[in-house]
């Protein structure tokens, strides 16, 4: 029985490691190809962020002539002013057409109303069709906005009156969120990638085993040799199994590396993500080899060629992101119920082991258990099926 | 020695077989011919036990192949049609992996396979991957593999096709010292005169029965034709007839 087992292992591990396809699937898309686009997304929504305030912005004035003061106020905001289109309604139009995010326009009693108390008007000039145009434009009303708040305190002051009549309420925002726990949000996303890279490891091993065996008319002659179907499917997906951790492995590492370049720390996160929780992860992470593995094997056997199987196992990528999507939506906290559901029960998990929050034990056990009990369940239908005379297509 | 009695096979509403039985002896080769689609292919599974029959009883060495399919496949080996190799390994390889999961012993595997290798002829190519092999040599190395554990029983389904002269020839040869050793040998074909020069026992199938299973001169008696395509012929008629 075991003699059997390991002989099919051994040949299907020699011959997937001696494909470039499997190889490819197992060792690239998974490992590297998540964590790039996870750096890449990051490193983007990092700039982004950092942008604001940094940044010198530019914009256009049309009659820069009639506020000296104000000109003045916004330059010291690293606002940079130039020259704006000839008329307000050139600058409507520069504005449509794109050629300015944002235009203001002082007119020529800008002066004259404010010395006359009469409340100034100036118009600013933007596309809320234009997201980036819309970023410009918000702090273009900050910065006029604080100008209009320092003016009303001379005022009040010159009066007499203590400026701060016009601040009944004082409004402290205090984010009780940790640095760890900040970068869950963002690092949820990893869960993910290591469930997907995962499963990718074993898909074209799980395909090949099956419906290539199939397709090539090599899984007849092997059907008719002294050994039973069960230990063929087992051996078959043992393989699976250690491709899927392997690439499970690598993607654990290869994140590990990338977030260590990554300036995490200027967006205030800090994820705790050393070599213990790499580890942690992995055995978090590992019971789901058995329920992906039956899973594709079985999604493979029921196929009738290659290229069909790579279509339904595709879908089977997608299904296990479903509950994380559903739960970040929701924003979800771990709840013992959730822990009977695999993949959401190793996302949460996992999350609270980013945010560096204290584990229950029992969550991780539940989780760990009702995994391996779907995926021996699912290992058994697959012996069923593979019983079948129909195997052969 | 296999036994088959009256099998019936049917697959949705296609009945494949209606009833099929024969013998084949030790130490004989038995042909199975048939036109295209008669259900020669169907009643070898049956006996690899990849197929189970509606009904009827089939046997290996005495051994039943439904009620004990594990020991009978002990006993066979088989080459099915249009049989494929692994590209990733080589021919070595992929005789080493079929004898280890027929359970040859290891002490005397790697004896077993380069014994398998030098009787096939396949020496030249046997340490390279199987991918881009010719036919004939996709062909020799599956019946290396269906031999290498050394099988009382050989069931070979239309193994000459596709095969060339010279490969047709090595492999009648072949056939031909398994008898010798008093191997059963079960062989199907669609050729006549593949049949005739080797069989000494012939099964003519057609429509899922037996029309006629004789020795070869038995067969022109029967059907009253001398030349043995008329002969062919003339049995696949008597089933149309019925």
């Amino acid at each position: 029985m075991t003699r059997t087992l390991v002989t099919v292992f051994l040949k299907e591990i020699v011959d997937n490691l001696r494909d470039r396809r499997s190889l490819a699937s197992a060792l690239i898309m998974g490992p590297i190809f998540g964590p790039l686009l996870f750096a890449f997304v990051i490193s983007l929504s990092i700039e982004r962020s950092l942008d604001d305030v940094e940044e010198t912005m530019e914009l256009p004035v049309v009659g820069r002539e009639y506020a000296p003061n104000l000109v003045r106020y916004l330059e010291s905001r690293n606002i940079e002013i130039t020259d704006g289109p000839a008329d307000p309604d050139a600058a409507a139009a520069a504005v449509r057409t794109g050629l300015h995010d944002v235009v203001l326009v002082i007119p020529e009693d800008f002066g004259a109303q404010l010395a006359a108390t009469i409340p100034a008007r100036v118009k600013l000039y933007s596309d809320g069709a234009n997201t980036q145009g819309g970023r410009e434009a918000r702090r273009a009303t900050r910065a006029l906005s604080a100008y209009n708040r320092e003016l009303a305190a001379i005022r009040l002051s010159a009066r007499g009156i203590n400026p701060l009549v016009l601040r009944p309420i004082n409004i402290d925002d205090i984010d009780v969120s940790t640095p760890s726990g900040r970068s869950a949000m963002l690092l949820g996303m990893m869960s993910y990638f290591f469930i997907f890279a995962l499963l990718m490891g074993g898909m074209y091993l799980a395909i090949d085993s099956t419906a290539g065996e199939r397709e090539r008319g090599s899984l007849e002659p092997l059907l008719s040799l002294p050994v039973t179907r069960t230990q063929l499917m087992l051996g078959k997906i043992a393989a699976t199994g250690v491709f899927m951790a392997f690439s499970l492995m690598l993607s654990l590492l290869s994140f590990y590396v990338v977030l260590k370049f990554m300036p995490l720390e200027k967006l205030g996160m800090t994820p705790n993500f050393d070599l213990a929780v790499v580890v942690a992860a992995f055995f978090l992470l590992a019971p789901f080899i058995l329920l992906g593995a039956s899973l594709m094997t079985l999604v493979a056997s029921f196929t009738k060629s290659y290229k069909e199987a790579q279509t339904w196992i595709s879908v089977v990528l997608i299904a296990p992101t479903l509950p994380i999507l559903i739960v970040s939506i929701l924003t979800l906290r771990p709840q013992l119920e959730f822990m009977f559901v695999p993949s959401l029960s190793q996302h949460l998990i996992l999350v609270d082991m980013i945010k560096n929050e204290p584990l229950n034990g029992l969550h991780i056990a539940i989780s760990v258990f009702s995994t391996l009990v779907f995926g021996a369940l699912l290992t058994w239908v697959c012996a069923r099926l593979y019983r079948r005379e129909g195997l052969l297509g | 020695m296999i036994k088959v009695d009256r099998i019936h096979k049917s697959f949705g509403n296609v009945q494949a077989l209606r009833g099929v039985s024969f013998a084949a002896p030790d130490g004989k080769i038995t042909g199975l011919l048939g036109p295209n689609g008669a259900g020669k292919s169907t009643i070898m599974r049956v006996l690899y036990t990849v197929l189970r029959p509606d009904k009827g009883y089939a046997s290996v060495d005495g051994i039943d192949v439904v009620a004990d399919s594990l020991a009978a496949r002990r006993r066979i080996g088989a080459l099915p049609h249009g049989a494929g190799l692994y590209p990733h390994l080589t021919a070595r390889e992929n005789i080493t992996y079929f004898a280890r999961l027929c359970g040859v012993e290891k002490g005397v595997l790697d004896d077993q396979v380069d014994n398998i290798i030098k009787l096939l002829e396949i020496g030249d190519f046997a340490d390279r991957r199987t991918k881009g092999f010719s036919q004939g040599q996709r062909t020799k190395v599956s019946l290396a593999r269906a031999l290498v554990h050394d099988p009382q029983n050989v069931i070979l389904d239309e193994p000459t096709n596709g095969l060339d002269v010279m490969a047709t020839r090595s492999l009648r040869d072949l056939i031909l010292k398994l008898k010798d050793a008093g191997r059963c040998v079960l062989f199907s074909s669609h050729v006549m005169q593949e049949v005739a020069a080797l069989c000494d026992d012939i099964c003519i199938i057609a429509d899922g029965v037996v029309a006629i299973d004789d020795s070869i001169d038995g067969i022109r008696e029967r059907t009253g034709c001398d030349d043995l395509e008329d002969a062919f012929v003339a049995a696949i008629h008597l089933v149309a007839a019925e």
